[in-house]
Protein backbone atom coordinates (compact mmCIF):
# COMPACT_ATOMS: atom_id res chain seq x y z
CA UNK A 1 0.00 0.00 0.00
CA UNK A 2 3.32 2.55 0.40
CA UNK A 3 3.14 3.06 -3.43
CA UNK A 4 -0.20 4.40 -3.44
CA UNK A 5 0.96 7.02 -1.40
CA UNK A 6 4.23 7.79 -4.09
CA UNK A 7 2.86 10.34 -6.45
CA UNK A 8 5.79 10.56 -8.83
CA UNK A 9 5.16 8.10 -11.07
CA UNK A 10 7.29 6.44 -14.32
CA UNK A 11 5.45 7.18 -17.22
CA UNK A 12 8.53 5.76 -20.45
CA UNK A 13 11.42 6.36 -17.97
CA UNK A 14 9.58 9.96 -17.29
CA UNK A 15 8.44 10.63 -13.81
CA UNK A 16 5.01 12.88 -13.44
CA UNK A 17 5.25 15.28 -11.10
CA UNK A 18 3.13 17.53 -9.03
CA UNK A 19 3.20 20.84 -11.09
CA UNK A 20 2.14 18.37 -14.32
CA UNK A 21 -0.43 16.74 -12.10
CA UNK A 22 -2.13 20.18 -10.84
CA UNK A 23 -2.26 21.16 -14.33
CA UNK A 24 -3.97 17.60 -15.35
CA UNK A 25 -6.42 18.69 -12.08
CA UNK A 26 -6.66 22.40 -13.13
CA UNK A 27 -7.69 21.23 -17.28
CA UNK A 28 -10.44 18.91 -15.75
CA UNK A 29 -12.01 20.95 -13.40
CA UNK A 30 -12.55 23.53 -16.46
CA UNK A 31 -13.43 20.92 -18.67
CA UNK A 32 -16.22 19.83 -15.75
CA UNK A 33 -17.02 23.40 -16.03
CA UNK A 34 -17.25 23.71 -19.90
CA UNK A 35 -19.42 20.35 -19.98
CA UNK A 36 -21.88 21.79 -17.74
CA UNK A 37 -22.49 25.46 -19.02
CA UNK A 38 -22.58 24.40 -22.40
CA UNK A 39 -25.47 21.71 -21.46
CA UNK A 40 -23.76 18.71 -23.22
CA UNK A 41 -24.24 16.26 -20.04
CA UNK A 42 -27.75 17.23 -20.60
CA UNK A 43 -30.14 14.09 -21.28
CA UNK A 44 -32.23 16.60 -22.97
CA UNK A 45 -29.38 18.18 -25.24
CA UNK A 46 -28.53 14.73 -26.14
CA UNK A 47 -31.95 13.64 -27.24
CA UNK A 48 -32.57 17.26 -29.16
CA UNK A 49 -28.95 16.30 -30.99
CA UNK A 50 -30.18 12.91 -32.05
CA UNK A 51 -33.71 14.05 -32.85
CA UNK A 52 -31.96 16.91 -35.48
CA UNK A 53 -34.05 19.41 -33.76
CA UNK A 54 -31.08 21.55 -32.59
CA UNK A 55 -28.03 22.52 -34.33
CA UNK A 56 -26.35 22.90 -31.07
CA UNK A 57 -24.79 19.92 -30.26
CA UNK A 58 -23.63 19.42 -33.76
CA UNK A 59 -22.13 23.10 -33.72
CA UNK A 60 -20.43 22.33 -30.49
CA UNK A 61 -18.69 18.91 -31.96
CA UNK A 62 -17.94 20.05 -35.41
CA UNK A 63 -16.26 23.58 -33.54
CA UNK A 64 -14.68 21.32 -30.70
CA UNK A 65 -13.05 18.99 -33.84
CA UNK A 66 -12.04 22.03 -36.36
CA UNK A 67 -10.73 23.69 -33.29
CA UNK A 68 -8.36 20.85 -32.81
CA UNK A 69 -7.55 19.67 -35.66
CA UNK A 70 -6.17 23.18 -36.74
CA UNK A 71 -3.92 23.20 -33.24
CA UNK A 72 -2.72 19.16 -34.09
CA UNK A 73 -1.68 20.39 -37.58
CA UNK A 74 -0.24 23.46 -35.90
CA UNK A 75 1.78 21.36 -33.04
CA UNK A 76 3.09 18.70 -35.59
CA UNK A 77 3.91 21.51 -38.48
CA UNK A 78 6.10 23.28 -35.77
CA UNK A 79 7.11 20.42 -34.55
CA UNK A 80 6.47 21.02 -30.95
CA UNK A 81 7.99 19.47 -27.58
CA UNK A 82 5.66 19.12 -24.63
CA UNK A 83 6.33 20.84 -21.34
CA UNK A 84 7.37 17.34 -20.13
CA UNK A 85 10.34 17.70 -22.91
CA UNK A 86 9.16 15.08 -25.57
CA UNK A 87 7.97 15.68 -29.34
CA UNK A 88 4.54 15.68 -29.03
CA UNK A 89 3.61 12.97 -31.40
CA UNK A 90 -0.20 11.52 -31.89
CA UNK A 91 -0.22 7.09 -31.86
CA UNK A 92 -1.65 5.72 -35.00
CA UNK A 93 -5.08 3.81 -34.30
CA UNK A 94 -4.56 0.39 -35.91
CA UNK A 95 -7.27 -0.49 -38.38
CA UNK A 96 -7.45 -4.29 -38.61
CA UNK A 97 -10.82 -5.68 -39.98
CA UNK A 98 -12.67 -2.42 -38.81
CA UNK A 99 -15.23 -4.38 -36.83
CA UNK A 100 -13.69 -3.41 -33.57
CA UNK A 101 -14.90 0.58 -34.22
CA UNK A 102 -17.85 -0.47 -36.39
CA UNK A 103 -19.73 -2.78 -33.85
CA UNK A 104 -18.49 -1.61 -30.64
CA UNK A 105 -18.74 2.23 -31.46
CA UNK A 106 -22.80 1.18 -32.50
CA UNK A 107 -22.79 -0.35 -28.75
CA UNK A 108 -21.38 2.50 -27.23
CA UNK A 109 -24.08 4.76 -29.50
CA UNK A 110 -26.95 2.98 -27.92
CA UNK A 111 -25.60 3.88 -24.20
CA UNK A 112 -24.79 7.12 -24.94
CA UNK A 113 -28.36 8.41 -26.26
CA UNK A 114 -30.23 5.99 -23.63
CA UNK A 115 -28.18 7.92 -20.82
CA UNK A 116 -27.78 10.63 -22.32
CA UNK A 117 -24.28 11.08 -21.38
CA UNK A 118 -20.69 9.54 -22.42
CA UNK A 119 -17.81 9.16 -19.80
CA UNK A 120 -17.04 12.77 -19.43
CA UNK A 121 -20.42 14.23 -18.73
CA UNK A 122 -21.42 11.03 -16.50
CA UNK A 123 -18.74 12.11 -14.07
CA UNK A 124 -19.80 15.99 -14.40
CA UNK A 125 -23.00 14.46 -13.74
CA UNK A 126 -22.31 13.32 -10.38
CA UNK A 127 -20.71 16.70 -9.84
CA UNK A 128 -23.94 18.44 -10.71
CA UNK A 129 -25.37 15.94 -8.24
CA UNK A 130 -27.56 13.51 -10.07
CA UNK A 131 -25.68 11.26 -8.07
CA UNK A 132 -27.66 7.94 -9.65
CA UNK A 133 -25.05 8.37 -12.63
CA UNK A 134 -23.10 6.76 -9.77
CA UNK A 135 -24.51 3.67 -10.45
CA UNK A 136 -24.45 4.30 -14.07
CA UNK A 137 -20.15 4.50 -13.58
CA UNK A 138 -20.49 1.17 -12.02
CA UNK A 139 -22.45 -0.32 -15.27
CA UNK A 140 -19.66 0.95 -17.21
CA UNK A 141 -17.29 0.03 -15.02
CA UNK A 142 -18.55 -3.80 -15.19
CA UNK A 143 -18.60 -3.02 -19.10
CA UNK A 144 -15.24 -2.31 -19.69
CA UNK A 145 -14.29 -5.40 -17.28
CA UNK A 146 -16.59 -7.62 -19.22
CA UNK A 147 -14.76 -6.28 -22.37
CA UNK A 148 -11.12 -7.19 -20.26
CA UNK A 149 -12.59 -10.81 -20.12
CA UNK A 150 -14.11 -11.78 -23.54
CA UNK A 151 -12.43 -9.20 -25.67
CA UNK A 152 -10.15 -11.35 -27.25
CA UNK A 153 -12.65 -13.74 -28.40
CA UNK A 154 -14.07 -10.75 -30.08
CA UNK A 155 -13.71 -9.90 -33.56
CA UNK A 156 -11.58 -6.81 -33.88
CA UNK B 1 -26.55 42.04 -16.84
CA UNK B 2 -26.48 38.40 -16.09
CA UNK B 3 -23.01 36.41 -15.01
CA UNK B 4 -21.50 33.87 -16.90
CA UNK B 5 -22.21 31.57 -14.33
CA UNK B 6 -26.21 31.71 -15.48
CA UNK B 7 -26.29 31.85 -18.81
CA UNK B 8 -26.28 28.97 -21.37
CA UNK B 9 -22.69 29.34 -23.40
CA UNK B 10 -23.40 29.40 -27.22
CA UNK B 11 -22.04 26.83 -29.03
CA UNK B 12 -19.39 28.77 -30.83
CA UNK B 13 -17.65 29.24 -27.22
CA UNK B 14 -18.12 25.72 -26.05
CA UNK B 15 -17.26 23.97 -29.14
CA UNK B 16 -13.79 25.55 -29.14
CA UNK B 17 -12.92 25.33 -25.96
CA UNK B 18 -13.72 21.87 -25.81
CA UNK B 19 -11.51 21.44 -28.48
CA UNK B 20 -8.55 23.36 -27.20
CA UNK B 21 -8.37 20.60 -24.61
CA UNK B 22 -6.51 18.36 -27.40
CA UNK B 23 -3.20 20.59 -27.73
CA UNK B 24 -3.84 22.01 -24.03
CA UNK B 25 -2.86 18.36 -23.03
CA UNK B 26 -0.77 17.51 -25.57
CA UNK B 27 1.67 20.51 -24.37
CA UNK B 28 1.75 19.70 -21.21
CA UNK B 29 2.43 16.33 -21.71
CA UNK B 30 2.29 14.59 -24.64
CA UNK B 31 -0.98 13.31 -23.19
CA UNK B 32 -3.61 12.51 -25.69
CA UNK B 33 -7.31 13.65 -24.54
CA UNK B 34 -9.24 10.43 -23.98
CA UNK B 35 -11.91 10.04 -21.06
CA UNK B 36 -13.02 6.41 -21.51
CA UNK B 37 -9.53 5.08 -20.98
CA UNK B 38 -9.89 6.11 -17.38
CA UNK B 39 -12.58 3.15 -17.11
CA UNK B 40 -9.56 0.64 -17.82
CA UNK B 41 -7.38 2.32 -15.43
CA UNK B 42 -10.10 2.05 -12.46
CA UNK B 43 -10.90 -1.76 -13.47
CA UNK B 44 -6.99 -2.29 -13.42
CA UNK B 45 -6.66 -0.46 -10.20
CA UNK B 46 -9.58 -1.81 -8.53
CA UNK B 47 -9.60 -5.07 -9.65
CA UNK B 48 -6.37 -6.69 -11.86
CA UNK B 49 -7.02 -10.24 -11.36
CA UNK B 50 -5.71 -12.51 -14.33
CA UNK B 51 -6.95 -10.19 -17.02
CA UNK B 52 -4.24 -9.44 -19.34
CA UNK B 53 -6.00 -6.11 -20.45
CA UNK B 54 -5.87 -4.87 -17.22
CA UNK B 55 -2.50 -5.90 -16.59
CA UNK B 56 -0.28 -3.28 -17.27
CA UNK B 57 1.31 0.08 -15.03
CA UNK B 58 -2.10 1.77 -15.01
CA UNK B 59 -0.32 4.97 -12.37
CA UNK B 60 2.38 5.23 -15.27
CA UNK B 61 -0.49 5.35 -18.02
CA UNK B 62 -2.80 6.84 -16.51
CA UNK B 63 -2.97 8.68 -13.27
CA UNK B 64 -2.93 11.49 -15.64
CA UNK B 65 -5.96 11.19 -16.98
CA UNK B 66 -8.01 10.03 -13.20
CA UNK B 67 -6.33 13.19 -12.12
CA UNK B 68 -8.15 15.26 -15.26
CA UNK B 69 -11.24 13.01 -14.41
CA UNK B 70 -11.33 13.66 -10.79
CA UNK B 71 -11.20 17.24 -11.79
CA UNK B 72 -14.45 16.76 -14.31
CA UNK B 73 -16.28 15.88 -10.95
CA UNK B 74 -14.81 19.33 -9.31
CA UNK B 75 -15.47 21.22 -12.51
CA UNK B 76 -19.02 19.85 -12.69
CA UNK B 77 -20.13 20.92 -8.79
CA UNK B 78 -18.46 24.02 -9.22
CA UNK B 79 -20.11 24.94 -12.60
CA UNK B 80 -23.39 23.79 -10.76
CA UNK B 81 -22.73 26.06 -8.19
CA UNK B 82 -21.93 29.34 -10.45
CA UNK B 83 -25.05 31.39 -10.71
CA UNK B 84 -28.22 30.50 -10.88
CA UNK B 85 -29.84 27.26 -11.88
CA UNK B 86 -32.28 27.34 -14.82
CA UNK B 87 -34.41 24.28 -16.94
CA UNK B 88 -32.28 23.57 -19.86
CA UNK B 89 -34.02 25.24 -23.28
CA UNK B 90 -34.74 22.56 -25.65
CA UNK B 91 -36.42 23.10 -28.91
CA UNK B 92 -40.13 23.11 -28.77
CA UNK B 93 -40.09 19.80 -30.92
CA UNK B 94 -37.98 17.72 -28.64
CA UNK B 95 -40.22 18.98 -25.71
CA UNK B 96 -43.59 17.71 -27.77
CA UNK B 97 -41.40 14.73 -28.83
CA UNK B 98 -40.37 13.92 -24.83
CA UNK B 99 -43.78 14.70 -23.24
CA UNK B 100 -45.45 12.36 -26.10
CA UNK B 101 -43.19 9.56 -24.69
CA UNK B 102 -44.39 10.68 -21.27
CA UNK B 103 -41.63 12.91 -19.71
CA UNK B 104 -43.42 15.43 -17.03
CA UNK B 105 -40.75 17.22 -15.70
CA UNK B 106 -38.95 19.00 -17.46
CA UNK B 107 -36.67 21.13 -14.62
CA UNK B 108 -32.74 19.48 -14.04
CA UNK B 109 -30.57 18.15 -16.37
CA UNK B 110 -31.77 15.37 -16.71
CA UNK B 111 -35.73 13.82 -16.31
CA UNK B 112 -36.09 12.77 -12.54
CA UNK B 113 -38.85 10.98 -13.88
CA UNK B 114 -35.45 8.53 -15.14
CA UNK B 115 -32.65 9.65 -13.05
CA UNK B 116 -33.28 9.11 -9.98
CA UNK B 117 -32.67 6.65 -6.85
CA UNK B 118 -36.34 6.14 -7.07
CA UNK B 119 -36.73 5.22 -10.67
CA UNK B 120 -33.82 2.94 -10.80
CA UNK B 121 -35.28 0.05 -10.10
CA UNK B 122 -38.37 0.69 -12.75
CA UNK B 123 -37.57 -0.43 -16.33
CA UNK B 124 -37.27 3.34 -17.44
CA UNK B 125 -35.17 3.99 -14.65
CA UNK B 126 -33.28 0.96 -15.22
CA UNK B 127 -32.78 1.01 -18.36
CA UNK B 128 -30.96 4.09 -18.95
CA UNK B 129 -28.78 4.09 -16.03
CA UNK B 130 -27.53 0.14 -15.15
CA UNK B 131 -28.02 -1.38 -18.76
CA UNK B 132 -27.12 1.52 -20.79
CA UNK B 133 -24.10 2.23 -18.51
CA UNK B 134 -23.20 -1.46 -19.15
CA UNK B 135 -23.21 -0.44 -22.93
CA UNK B 136 -21.00 2.35 -22.94
CA UNK B 137 -18.50 1.08 -20.84
CA UNK B 138 -18.22 -2.13 -22.92
CA UNK B 139 -18.93 -0.18 -26.31
CA UNK B 140 -16.11 2.68 -25.40
CA UNK B 141 -13.83 -0.67 -24.47
CA UNK B 142 -14.49 -2.36 -27.91
CA UNK B 143 -13.99 0.21 -29.91
CA UNK B 144 -11.12 2.30 -28.32
CA UNK B 145 -12.62 5.32 -27.39
CA UNK B 146 -15.52 7.73 -26.53
CA UNK B 147 -16.86 11.00 -27.82
CA UNK B 148 -13.58 12.71 -26.82
CA UNK B 149 -11.17 9.94 -27.36
CA UNK B 150 -12.46 9.01 -31.16
CA UNK B 151 -15.26 11.93 -31.85
CA UNK B 152 -12.40 14.72 -31.11
CA UNK B 153 -8.89 13.87 -30.68
CA UNK B 154 -9.17 11.21 -33.44
CA UNK B 155 -10.95 12.81 -35.85
CA UNK B 156 -9.25 15.95 -35.29
CA UNK B 157 -5.97 13.87 -36.55
CA UNK B 158 -7.85 12.32 -39.94
CA UNK B 159 -7.87 9.40 -38.26
CA UNK B 160 -9.68 6.52 -40.47
CA UNK B 161 -10.80 4.37 -37.44
CA UNK B 162 -12.16 6.88 -35.03
CA UNK B 163 -14.22 8.27 -38.21
CA UNK B 164 -15.95 4.17 -38.57
CA UNK B 165 -16.32 4.38 -34.26
CA UNK B 166 -18.25 8.11 -34.69
CA UNK B 167 -20.66 6.41 -37.58
CA UNK B 168 -21.17 3.59 -35.00
CA UNK B 169 -21.84 6.47 -32.27
CA UNK B 170 -24.42 7.93 -34.36
CA UNK B 171 -26.08 4.78 -35.48
CA UNK B 172 -26.18 3.44 -32.17
CA UNK B 173 -27.59 6.81 -30.70
CA UNK B 174 -30.23 7.06 -33.90
CA UNK B 175 -31.30 3.73 -33.14
CA UNK B 176 -31.92 3.98 -29.52
CA UNK B 177 -33.65 7.48 -29.34
CA UNK B 178 -36.40 6.41 -32.29
CA UNK B 179 -36.42 2.57 -31.63
CA UNK B 180 -35.53 1.43 -28.22
CA UNK B 181 -36.44 4.44 -26.06
CA UNK B 182 -40.43 4.82 -27.46
CA UNK B 183 -40.45 0.56 -25.75
CA UNK B 184 -39.47 1.79 -22.29
CA UNK B 185 -42.26 4.75 -22.05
Amino acid sequence: MATTLNIETQSNGKAIRMPALLAYLLLGIAFGIVLTKSEVISWFRIQEMFRFQSFRMYGIIGSAIATAAISVALIKWLRLKSVSGEIITIPRKQLGSGIRYAVGGTIFGLGWALTGACPGPLFALVGNGVSVMIVAIFSALFGTWVYGLLGRRLPH
Amino acid sequence: METWGSILWPWYLAGPLIGLFVPALLIVGNKLFGVSSNLRHMCSALVPGRLEYFRYDWKGDGLWNLVFLGGVIIGGFLAFHWGSPHDIAISAQTKVALTKLGIRDFSGVAPHEVFSWQALLTLRGFVPVVLSGFLVGFGTAYSGGCTSGHAISGLADFQLPSLIAVLGFFAGGLAATHFILPLLF
